[in-house]
């Protein structure tokens, strides 16, 4: 696990130095994380990274989780799916259900935090136990998806327990809501020194493709994320055989499973049945414990990689590719625009066509996809790199002890 | 003896206020209303977010009408203004205000923005601490400029005149009041920091102190 100072020649050290000089001011507090899952999508990936390093920044640091079966999952997907406009039934037994689970959890928990850190509607009902604590404890609601275009029975539900919080943190200005509380806007990070997004050397790429029976005699197009329909691999797979049509190229989709996503089997079945026998589309199931490298490879040895998402959190998958200055292209949407300038530092595209469209421009112009690439890692090395994310948490938990929009430490 | 100067450093949180506009005219409302700290960050935001791009993006409000209105002769006005000579963010405000009511009386019919590309207000909240470095004279004070933080250059030349409506950035003030260095001080005030990168206004800085020192 990499050390705080480990990233001095990432970011420069005065960078590190001001971490370090605001780490002083939360001094003494705990800082609670919670969620409903440790491994698997973004925010588990995301507290694996930062938790160790606020609490080597002197800054307590905890993460503990709900515990929900497989009923419950399964109600907290269709939350979700509702959150991003996608209709689906919750019936009013459903609903208590999740409350039931929410109470269960509520008193199992021990809050022992200054500062409880609730990420994401699985446990957004906790906050029923705000009351039993007075004022003595700050309630953040992070919200890691989009909810730009919510299902109102769903959000309605969900913004009572909101409203009862003391802030609320978003991805994306999109995202924001009126709402009677604070709403800040911090988006997530990657982690330049993580397996994931580590240099590597060529034949570790090469045993990777070998592994996977992927050659390099013809462009690799890429797109890594997870076997979930709004990730639209099933567009990915309509615009690359637009492309295929004039240019000789291939397909990788590859993916891991999240343990909250039951819809994952049923997805993977329907993209493998849209591929058929193609042998230029590889669709890989990557194991979790070989994953961050694995997908490191997958993306570094690409030309092109693609996040041809419908909805979005954030869509960390796109700072990953761009950190390692790949060209990509990608839906407009959720946190995408915030890391994408559109012919900057990479491609926004709103439907297949448009997707394939600018597959063919940047296999035939490679030294414009390569400018682009290059604007996107600088871009991502400014503003989304965890170093980044830790101390817009840490001015985070700073302000709810002040008042005012300008606040003197000294 | 001289006064020393003590380095800053500025940290930003971003506050979403939870207000968007589709079109000019909800634009308008909108920075008639929000508190003069969401005025700072879209006439800011680029400059802090893209300060390796030059040239750089315009202000928030000229990308928006620009890009997404697609009002082009009223984006290049508004990314057109000269905020550097605005000593107050009340003064920035109605300087916006006035092209824009300018344009709507000419043109009343504004086009709408898409859904899911309206323009969303927020506000900066700005976090001002002592760094670890003073200077007594020119010669520390070259030293420390080229080491300190780009976020401190970024509060010393444009926060702290604006935000804290100081006459002048402070490097030049402290050149003149304690230094008695007024002809350098004035170069520093005329290098325009809103057209180009954050470090490249680095370098000027270094530039201009070392001819002073070097003769």
């Amino acid at each position: 696990m990499a050390k705080i100072n480990d990233y001095i020649k990432i970011v420069g050290e005065d960078i590190i130095e001001e971490l370090k000089i605001l780490s002083e001011r939360l001094k003494g507090k705990v800082i609670q994380n919670i969620n409903s899952t440790s491994v698997g999508g973004g925010v588990a990936e995301i507290l694996n990274r930062i938790v160790p390093l606020m609490n080597e920044l002197g800054v307590d640091t905890r993460w503990d989780l709900i515990k929900g079966g497989e009923r419950f999952f399964n109600i907290t997907k269709r939350f979700h799916n509702t959150l991003h406009g996608i209709p689906a039934e919750i019936s009013d037994e459903e609903f208590d259900y999740f409350l039931q689970v929410e109470n269960e959890n509520a008193q199992a928990i021990n809050f022992y935090g200054d500062v409880i850190l609730i990420h994401d509607p699985q446990p957004i009902g906790l906050i029923n136990r705000k009351k039993d604590f007075g004022n003595n404890k700050k309630w953040i609601w992070r919200c890691h998806i989009d909810i730009s275009h919510p299902e109102i029975k769903v959000w309605d539900f969900l913004k009572q327990f909101i409203n009862s919080y003391d802030a609320s943190i978003f991805s994306a200005p999109v995202f924001s809501k009126e709402l009677p509380i604070k709403q800040f806007l911090i988006s997530p990070s990657i982690d330049p020194l993580s397996d994931k997004n580590k240099e590597l050397d060529a034949s570790t790429i090469d045993s990777v493709l070998y592994k996977y029976k992927i050659t390099k005699d013809k462009p690799i197009i890429t797109q890594i994320s997870r076997y979930d329909i709004l990730k639209d691999p099933l567009g990915v797979i309509d615009a690359f055989k637009l492309v295929r049509k004039h240019i000789d190229c291939q397909l990788i989709l590859a993916g891991n499973t999240a343990t909250d996503d039951p819809e994952h089997d049923k997805v993977l079945n329907m993209v493998k049945e849209k591929a058929g026998n193609d042998s230029d589309i590889h669709i890989l199931v990557i194991e979790p414990a070989n994953n961050d490298i694995e997908i490191n490879a997958l993306q570094r040895a690409s030309d092109i990689v693609l996040q041809k998402s419908l909805k979005e959190g954030f869509g960390l998958t796109v700072s990953e590719a761009l950190w390692k200055k790949k060209p990509v292209i990608a839906g407009a949407v959720g946190g995408i625009p915030l890391q994408i300038t559109h012919k900057h530092s990479g491609i926004l595209t709103h439907t297949v066509e448009g997707t394939a469209y600018w597959i063919k421009q940047l296999i035939n112009s490679p030294e414009y996809a390569k400018k682009l690439g290059l604007n996107g890692h600088e871009h991502i090395k400014n503003n989304f790199l965890l170093t980044r994310h830790i101390l817009e948490y840490f001015l985070l938990f700073t302000s709810l002890y002040h008042s005012g929009d300008i606040i003197h430490l000294n | 003896m001289n006064n020393p100067f003590i380095f800053f450093t500025r940290f930003n949180l971003t506050e979403l206020l939870g207000i968007k506009a589709k079109n000019i005219i909800e634009l308008l409302e909108g920075i008639k209303s929000v508190p003069g700290s969401s005025i700072y960050f879209h006439t800011h935001r680029y400059i802090q977010q893209h300060h390796f791009l030059s040239p750089e993006p315009p202000n928030d409000f000229a990308y928006w009408v620009t890009n997404i209105l697609q009002e082009d002769k009223l984006g290049e006005r508004l990314a057109s203004i000269d905020i550097i000579q605005f000593k107050k963010i009340s003064d920035i405000r109605e300087i916006f205000i006035t092209i824009i009511e300018q344009y709507i009386n000419r043109n009343p019919s504004s086009r709408q923005a898409y859904e899911g590309e309206q323009f969303h207000f927020m506000k900066s909240i700005s976090f001002i601490m002592k760094t670890q470095y003073s200077a007594k004279d020119l010669k520390e004070f070259l030293e420390i400029v080229k080491k300190v933080s780009i976020h401190s250059i970024y509060f010393h030349m444009f926060e702290a005149r604006l935000r804290l409506e100081k006459v002048e950035n402070d490097f030049s003030y402290w050149m003149t009041t304690e230094l008695r260095e007024g002809d350098l001080a004035d170069k520093i005030s005329k290098l325009d920091p809103y057209t180009q990168t954050l470090e490249s206004l680095r370098n000027e800085i270094i530039f201009l102190i070392e001819k002073r020192i070097n003769g």
